[in-house]
């Protein structure tokens, strides 16, 4: 029956292996050659998924939350994956918004990311926008909601210490800070927010999971060994007394100025007020970019921090100051006196004095209780003139010294960004001002706190601290501790105490004294409070505005500062009122009552009227809006400019044109 | 006949049963690992894959032992039998067939569902067994020949009507038999020419293919023209090979695509050499619908992935990312390679097709032993059934072959292929046991 003959049993053994080696060959090339495939198999199964942590929560003193954070949904889009005929009506009638307003914000989410990348569509969405929008999703192929923490200040005060938080911008992700950062990733913008990022942000987690074919995560990638959990941001305690942070914005509503209150033991920031503020969660919520813009554009400047930002002459506020320089100095004994008879005529012009009793100066106390300016003006000559320095450049330098000690003229180190240091002239300034050819008349008033002098209102409160504390100060803070350690690396420099003065206790005590009496029966008697022995200072400054090309006398700022109690110091603190006159009437109130509530945790009834004044008084100057005006006249004016001149240089460029330019310039700038 | 004294378990082929067990037990780990669930419970779950496929190994073991205890004459008494049962079975199928996935290859009876066309290889290589073997068969003519064929390409066709044209075409893999058994070294010729034709007319223009054939016609013509003026039988081949090679490639590729040829099919083939499918052959709606072109290369692409991603040595048993998250279609069934491939890597899946080959080879081996013709011809049967489903099916998983849908034989997941190809392994196992009894 075999016919067939015995050698095709081969060529059927021949193929059976041709096909199996045509095989291996081919797994050998897919498996071991081309390693394309691997990288695909991760890009599709495994789903990197991100985790934020809820960045750190903010406590006040007393561990009230100022600052926590608050569940919010996002709608995302993934605009490749929705079906052409969704019910949009519908969609858009849920999330509350016409027809055209949901085409353009789905057009916006399809472009920012790609349509293949899923992106926020509406960001924020109210609670029953959220509950609706869930019930209907099956509804909605390509959306879905995202969870997402916000801040939110319960209080809405502190804004400009919190600060805020925004989306990382495409310059930052390039700079060093942000090196670890990814887009899309929010960041401290401000405030303590930015100060403390580090310790706020946390630590993003990173989970690796295989995910299905319909994009659902399954089991963890290899287990989980390659995941990093998420830790969530530490939180701050602050020395921050909430309470006396609101009572002080309140206070100071409608008034350009600032509260610093600092206590004198730590050097703990007890309030920072800064007026005209926002509610911090202006720019947390839905409409921050609408609310940023108009903050932007308000001429009150609310979105400056005047406490670190603003500079202010401390007018006779200064004096002590210039009384502990020159008893350090050793040019002054407490007990030296000046013959004051109503002006200071030594340098020819006369300098005014608002008493003219004598013996209104016979000593330190005295001089500084009645606020002799003629006294300090002396004694600042007498220390810079001091044969002992060597001429007058020498003594200036020996006095800018002692000044920087006591924190002026560069910033303090408070935990804020962008602190600014205020201006302390040393002889190089009074170079250049009078061309070398000074002396000792020519700079006196910075003895009194005008001139050449500004300081930010919380050097000021600082300086206040050092005589508080009889020498020494410690760098103004807001964070007593983070996550509960007050050791942390980050406030070591906080703990360091800065003696700046060897003058004996003794000495200091005659100027508190002086200061003292200010409130017992000086200017500053509305600080005074029936208990507590408060020790101050008044300052009224001058100042002046160019409006409209004219030099403008502007009213007053009113300024204040003060400690309290005499003995243990428990609380000082600068305030300044823009354009609102002697520092007794609005300044001195705001002292006073922002102390009392301090230290008594209320107010007494019999001052409520004090309380109702200043509440009440709008002390915004109308030269503000005027001044703002010109100069965002100014400076619309210099750009149009400035674009001018770029066309004019492009266009000139161009030679083939050249006859046109011509034509244009004869044009646009006459013959 | 001392030798067939011999205990019935001591005659039985060791090699082939342990490949068989080797293959059985592959399968079963793969259905396993693609299912697995790093929350699953217990190894035995009710629902799961593999705990179906152990139920049915325990069916096909059952009827192994039915047939080691029958006769092994009675093999060859009943293959026209269940041959004619078979077919009827099919054309039954035609018009009672349950419908699962677009085709009606489906038969229910009670809870269970086989399908006809898979049993139905083991009655036609019975019944073509018995037809070559017969005395009165003389393969060298022509009739026989055609009957021969026609053993093969009645269920064929039937299959076709039932939409099921990946298991049609499992019935070509009988003319390797009958090549071994008699059919011209033409015919293996005329095969592969008529594939290189076929991929030629899919890849190029038709009007151009038309002009290139008769160039080419003519270009011979002139070569061999002094042969062809002396011998009328050149003439004749010459027209007659290219009159046949433009009838193909101008009205028999375009027929079997436009009307015959699944749309799907069509897309994977035009898939599988990399091309679109062209409008000729689309419905008229799906025309500009590029989409379901995607879909077809998805099944391929992602199995690509799946087995490329194993590497050298694989990801490890139950770390396949691909296969466990249901990124291949049919996983379990078509394309269980993958999870050979992505679990166990260039080692495992090398392993794999040698362990085949050796199956494959074993068979033939054994079949060259058989005394009777009968078990020669369904040894050869039950080889180059193997060896279709087997080259098909894996090289379909690597991109080799168009995605047609067979099995993967033994490792599959599914009743009836395994059910079959344990019935083919066993049948031929019981023939080979009485190899020196002549059976007719």
């Amino acid at each position: 029956m075999s016919f067939a003959p015995a050698p095709r049993k081969y060529v059927i053994w021949s193929i059976f292996i041709g096909v199996a080696l045509i095989m291996l060959g081919r797994l050998f090339y897919i498996q071991i050659i081309e390693d394309k495939y691997k990288v695909l198999a991760d890009d599709i199964a495994i789903y990197r998924k991100v985790v934020y942590p809820p960045r750190g929560v903010i406590y006040d003193k007393k561990g009230k939350v100022m600052l926590y954070n608050k569940v919010v949904y996002d709608l995302m889009v993934t605009a490749n994956n929705v079906p052409k005929d969704i019910d949009t009506m519908m969609l858009s009638s849920i999330l509350e918004i016409d027809t055209a307003e949901y085409k353009r914000l789905f057009h916006r989410a399809a472009v920012r990311n790609g349509p293949l990348r899923k992106s926020v569509m509406m960001e924020q969405l109210s609670q029953e926008q959220t509950a609706r929008f869930q019930e209907n999703m099956y509804d909605f192929p390509g959306f879905e909601l995202n969870e997402r923490y916000i801040r939110t200040y319960p209080d809405s005060s502190a804004a400009h210490v919190l600060g805020y938080i925004g989306e990382i911008s495409k310059s930052q992700l390039k700079s060093d800070r942000y090196l670890s950062y990814r887009q899309g990733d929010y960041i401290g913008i401000s405030g303590l927010e930015y100060y403390y990022e580090e310790v706020l942000r946390g630590q993003r987690g990173i989970y690796f999971l295989e995910r299905d074919n319909f994009n659902r995560p399954t089991d963890p990638y290899k287990k989980g060994a390659l995941d990093t959990p998420a830790v969530a941001g530490r939180s701050l305690e602050l020395h921050l007394d909430a309470e006396l942070q609101g009572y002080g914005e309140r206070l100071m509503n409608n008034k350009i100025g600032s509260i610093v209150a600092i206590d004198p033991k730590t050097g703990g920031i007890l309030a920072m007020v800064s007026t005209p503020t926002y509610s911090p969660n202006m720019l947390s919520g839905r409409n921050r970019t609408k609310n940023f813009g108009k903050l932007y554009v308000d001429a009150r400047h609310p979105l400056l921090n005047r406490a670190i930002r603003g500079f202010y002459q401390p007018g006779s506020t200064m004096k002590p100051l210039t009384a502990l320089v020159a008893l350090d100095a050793g040019v002054i004994t407490p007990s030296f006196g000046y013959p004051c008879a109503g002006g200071y005529y030594q340098c020819g012009k006369r300098v005014g004095c608002t008493h003219s009793g004598g013996g209104h100066a016979a000593n330190l106390r005295l001089a500084l209780a009645n606020s002799c300016n003629a006294y300090f003006v002396h004694i600042f000559r007498k220390m810079v003139d001091a044969e002992k320095f060597g001429g007058i450049r020498k003594g200036i330098e020996k006095w800018y010294e002692y000044n920087y000690d006591f924190g002026l003229g560069h910033p303090t180190g408070v935990d804020l960004p962008f602190e600014l240091g205020g201006l302390l002239p040393d002889s190089n300034t009074y170079n250049r001002m009078y061309t070398g050819k000074w002396n000792s008349c020519n700079v006196m008033f910075v003895g009194m706190g005008q001139g050449e002098v500004a300081l930010t209102p919380i050097q000021l409160a600082n300086a206040m601290c050092i005589i508080a504390n009889k020498g020494y100060y410690y760098t103004p803070h807001f964070v007593k501790s983070i996550a509960g350690k007050k050791n942390d690396t980050s406030l070591v420099k906080y703990h360091q105490k800065h003696v700046v003065t060897k003058i004996p206790d003794e000495v200091y005590s005659i100027v508190k004294d002086g200061m003292s009496d200010v409130v017992k029966h000086g200017t500053g008697r509305v600080a005074a409070l029936p208990d507590i022995e408060v020790c101050a200072k008044t300052g009224t400054v001058e100042n002046k505005a160019l409006i409209s090309g004219k030099v403008v006398q502007m009213k007053d700022h009113s300024v204040f500062v003060a400690f309290a109690p005499k003995e243990n110091p428990k609380i000082a603190i600068a305030i300044i009122v823009e354009n609102a006159g002697f520092g007794a009437t609005w300044a001195g109130p705001v002292a006073s009552l922002m102390i009392e509530k301090y230290l008594t945790d209320s107010v007494a009834t019999n001052r409520k009227y004090l309380e109702d004044r200043l509440t009440g008084a709008n002390l915004i100057s109308p030269y503000v809006y005027i001044i703002d005006k010109e100069q965002k006249y100014r400076d619309s004016v210099r750009e149009v400019r400035r674009l001018e001149r770029i066309s004019y240089l492009d266009s000139t460029k161009r030679v083939e044109d050249s006859i046109l330019v011509n034509k244009w310039l004869k044009h646009t700038y006459g013959k | 006949m001392s030798r067939t004294n011999k205990s019935f378990m001591s005659r039985l082929d060791g090699i082939t049963v342990l490949l068989y067990l080797l293959l059985v037990g592959i399968g079963l780990l793969a259905i396993f690992s693609v299912e697995y669930r790093s929350t699953d419970q217990s190894l035995i779950l009710s629902g799961k894959s593999h705990t179906r496929q152990l139920m049915w190994l325990g069916i096909s073991v059952f009827i192994g032992v039915i047939i080691m205890f029958t006769d092994s004459k009675f093999f060859s008494s009943v293959a026209y039998l269940s041959y004619t049962v078979g077919l009827f079975l099919l054309l039954l199928t035609i018009f009672v067939g349950t419908n699962v996935k677009g085709s009606s290859s489906w038969l229910g009876v009670g809870p269970f569902r086989f399908q006809p066309g898979e049993l139905c290889k083991i009655f036609t290589a019975l019944a073509l067994a018995k037809f070559l073997s017969s005395p009165e068969t003389n393969f060298r003519t022509l009739t026989h020949r055609l009957i021969g064929a026609g053993f093969a390409l009645v269920p064929a066709i039937l299959i076709i009507l039932q939409k099921e044209t990946g298991l049609a075409l499992v019935y070509f893999s009988f003319f390797l038999v009958m090549y071994r058994e008699g059919l011209p070294h033409g015919i293996l010729i005329t095969a592969f020419s008529i594939i290189a034709l076929t991929l030629i007319t899919l890849l190029v223009d038709k009007t151009i293919l038309l002009y290139i054939l008769t160039g080419g016609a003519i270009l011979i013509g002139l070569l061999i023209r002094k042969a062809l003026r002396k011998e009328m039988m050149a003439r004749v081949l010459l027209i007659g090979i290219w009159g046949i090679c433009i009838l193909f490639s101008q009205f028999v590729v375009p027929f079997m695509f436009k009307s015959v040829l699944q749309k799907h099919q069509v897309e994977r083939i035009y898939t599988t050499l990399g091309q679109e499918v062209p409008e000729a052959y689309l419905d008229p709606e799906d025309i500009g619908k590029r989409r379901s072109v995607n879909v077809s290369g998805y099944n391929v692409w992602q199995s690509k992935i799946a087995i490329g991603s194993g590497g050298f040595a694989g990801k490890g048993f139950l770390n396949g990312t691909s296969t466990k998250n249901e990124f291949v279609p049919e996983q379990n069934t078509d394309f269980i390679f993958c999870a050979v491939g992505e679990q166990f890597g260039f080692i495992g899946s090398a392993a794999l097709v040698l362990i085949y080959l050796s199956l494959m080879l074993r068979i033939l081996f054994i079949a060259e032993k058989q005394r009777s013709a009968f078990s020669r011809i369904y040894g050869y049967c039950v080889a180059s059934i193997l060896f279709f489903h087997f080259a098909i099916n894996i090289s379909m998983t690597i991109g080799l072959a168009p995605v047609i849908g067979i099995t993967l034989p033994l490792l599959s997941y599914g009743g009836t292929s395994l059910l079959s190809f344990s019935i083919l392994i066993f049948i031929l196992l019981r023939l080979d046991a009485d190899k020196h009894v002549m059976i007719r």
